[in-house]
């Protein structure tokens, strides 16, 4: 059943239309994939969901939560986390200090416990660090754990910031092109872990990518942007026969 | 050499001071990039509600110490939500402007008082006469001041390094998207670098109104002199601003024992912060601690 939907939704800075009445459902527990060629209005897209932009026109709810004016802090409250498609990560420290903010929220002891820092604030921050463990594991990042963010490789920052996402014990995630700019191995190991979000940990998958194997291979649904507008959508191959997306993609037949 | 342990002594109160006021300052650079220039205006404004609160309120002056940072607590974040949240996202030129607007607004509101023409002294408190080591004096109230300046300066730095607000506060400062896809108000959290700047303002305008008295003009200096200081230590850099504030501190009191009345030379302790303003900024743009932006094109 779908949780995450858009109707109607306008975007506009300016004259220029980045997104105009984008409709789309997404279903909970699903890998939702949105492609389309650049400047399409993928990220807008995302940056609507998750609070960055607000659109013109339209409305986004989440299980009952109307997202439409909703600022970024509370939609990552609410539940919807986001992986940036360039790197948005505190560099200047270590890979555990960059997931320990993102369980900034659930911080909610007073100023007075944390002083102290017994009782209720020492037992939230182990609930914390072993909730930042698990993601460490399942995100194969031991290694890096107590290394500079900034020294990192690419590949590894990638890692980084969707494991930070999901460090928000998200109930959707919303990445931006996080196979952009990885070798084959890590575009292996990125696509084992979004399948198994979606599967172990019971998430749902938003998806922006450019790599349409990988996008074919695991999407439960796809759909596709051209100009700002919802030009296609269903399963894999519903997507792959569609004339539209083919025209977009390869160009019209003379 | 009493002579110079005398003069490191209150370099090192007056500097103390004015690291506690450049920390405010280099709180709100920080987390929004905003150059206050109306920070002068908040020092002197939480120097009067002290005085106010002491003289006319009958308060005693401890208690009416903390309450009047309290109101100035409140005072700099409704100036943060009334003009400057309003900005966010505007470029940083119209910002510093609001700052210079608020900066003649402030001053206009003091001038219409009788604070702005009338030298006022604090009630004496604390003992009178001065307490000397092998020589050296020192008063009481600049011992006190001395002491709950290290004291907050030290409270301050734990804040930030361990408190969840104080977290928030400088991942805010390193990356805006990110704190605000972790869950961070950042709209919030420039209110709470304006509040926590009106807190050690109103400090620091209280420590140097209990130590040299209270006159409109020599608060504008003091004011004013935050910006050698923060240039010095680096703008965006806490343990600059306090080193910077302390070094600025000395070489004043150097400045006015050593130089003044030698070779004719007169207020050189006045000169010499802006001297070194205009050097560094040719030379060490940065500052001692600052962040070095570089830009790959």
């Amino acid at each position: 059943m779908p949780n995450l939907s858009a109707s109607d939704v306008t975007l506009t800075f300016g004259g220029l239309h980045a997104l105009s009445s984008v409709n789309l459902e997404i279903a909970s527990g699903q890998i939702t994939s949105v492609i389309g060629p650049n400047g399409a209005g993928k990220t807008s897209l995302l940056n609507c969901i998750s609070g960055f932009y607000h659109p013109s026109k339209g409305e986004i709810h989440y299980n009952g939560h109307r997202l439409t004016k909703a600022s970024p802090h509370q939609v990552s409250k609410i539940g919807i986390s986001r992986a940036f498609q360039n790197l948005e990560l505190f560099r200047g420290t270590s890979v555990l200090n960059n997931l320990m903010l993102a369980r900034h929220k659930d911080l909610s002891y007073n100023l007075f416990n944390a002083v102290v820092f017994f009782g209720k604030a020492s037992r939230v921050e182990a609930e914390n660090r072993k909730y930042v463990e698990d993601v460490i594991d399942f995100m194969e990042l031991e290694p890096y754990r107590n290394q500079v963010v900034g020294n990192l490789s690419y590949g590894i920052q990638k890692r980084v910031e969707v494991a930070r996402a999901l460090t928000l014990t998200p109930e959707v995630i919303l990445l931006d092109e996080p196979m952009a700019g990885m070798n084959i191995e890590e575009k292996e190991d990125m696509v084992r872990f979004i399948f198994d979000m979606k599967n172990e940990w019971d998430i749902t998958v938003v998806l922006v990518e450019h790599d349409l194997g990988v996008v074919m291979d695991i999407s439960d649904q796809i759909y596709v942007f051209d100009f700002g507008e919802v030009i296609g959508t269903g399963n894999a191959q519903q997507v792959a026969s569609n004339p539209k997306v083919i025209e977009a993609y390869i160009g019209e037949e003379e | 050499m009493t002579y110079f342990f005398q003069l490191v002594i209150s370099g090192i109160v007056v500097g103390s001071i004015y690291a506690l006021a450049a920390i405010g300052f280099v709180l709100i650079y920080k987390s929004s990039r905003v150059l206050n220039l109306a920070h002068g205006q908040i020092i002197a404004a939480g120097a009067y509600i002290i005085y106010s609160l002491t003289v006319f309120c009958h308060i005693p002056i401890y208690i009416s110490f903390v309450l009047g940072m309290i109101l100035t607590f409140f005072l700099a974040m409704s100036v943060e939500r009334i003009f400057l949240r309003r900005l966010i996202g505007e470029p940083i030129i119209s910002v510093i402007m609001v700052t210079i607007g608020l900066m003649s607004i402030i001053d206009g509101v003091i001038y219409l008082t009788p604070f702005g023409s009338e030298n006022l002294s604090f009630p004496a408190f604390l003992p009178t006469q001065p307490i000397i080591v092998s020589g050296i004096y020192i008063s009481y109230t600049q011992l006190v001041g001395l002491l709950i300046t290290f004291l907050l300066i030290g409270g301050f730095t734990w804040f930030f390094k361990k408190s969840t607000v104080g977290i928030s506060m400088r991942a805010v400062s390193d990356d805006q998207m990110a704190s605000m896809s972790v869950g961070i108000s950042v709209p919030r959290v420039f209110g709470l670098a304006w509040a926590t700047a009106g807190l050690t303002a109103a400090a620091a305008g209280g420590i140097i109104g209990n130590i040299t008295g209270l006159n409109f003009d020599t608060l504008h200096a003091f004011g004013i002199i935050v910006f050698p200081v923060v240039i010095l230590g680096g703008l965006d850099s806490l343990p600059g601003a306090v080193v910077a504030g302390i070094i600025m501190g000395l070489i004043q009191q150097f400045a006015s024992g050593y130089l003044d009345g030698n070779w004719g030379l007169y207020g050189t302790a006045n000169l010499l912060p802006y001297i070194i303003l205009l050097v560094l900024l040719l030379i060490k743009p940065h500052g001692l601690f600052g962040t070095h932006e570089i830009e790959r094109v």
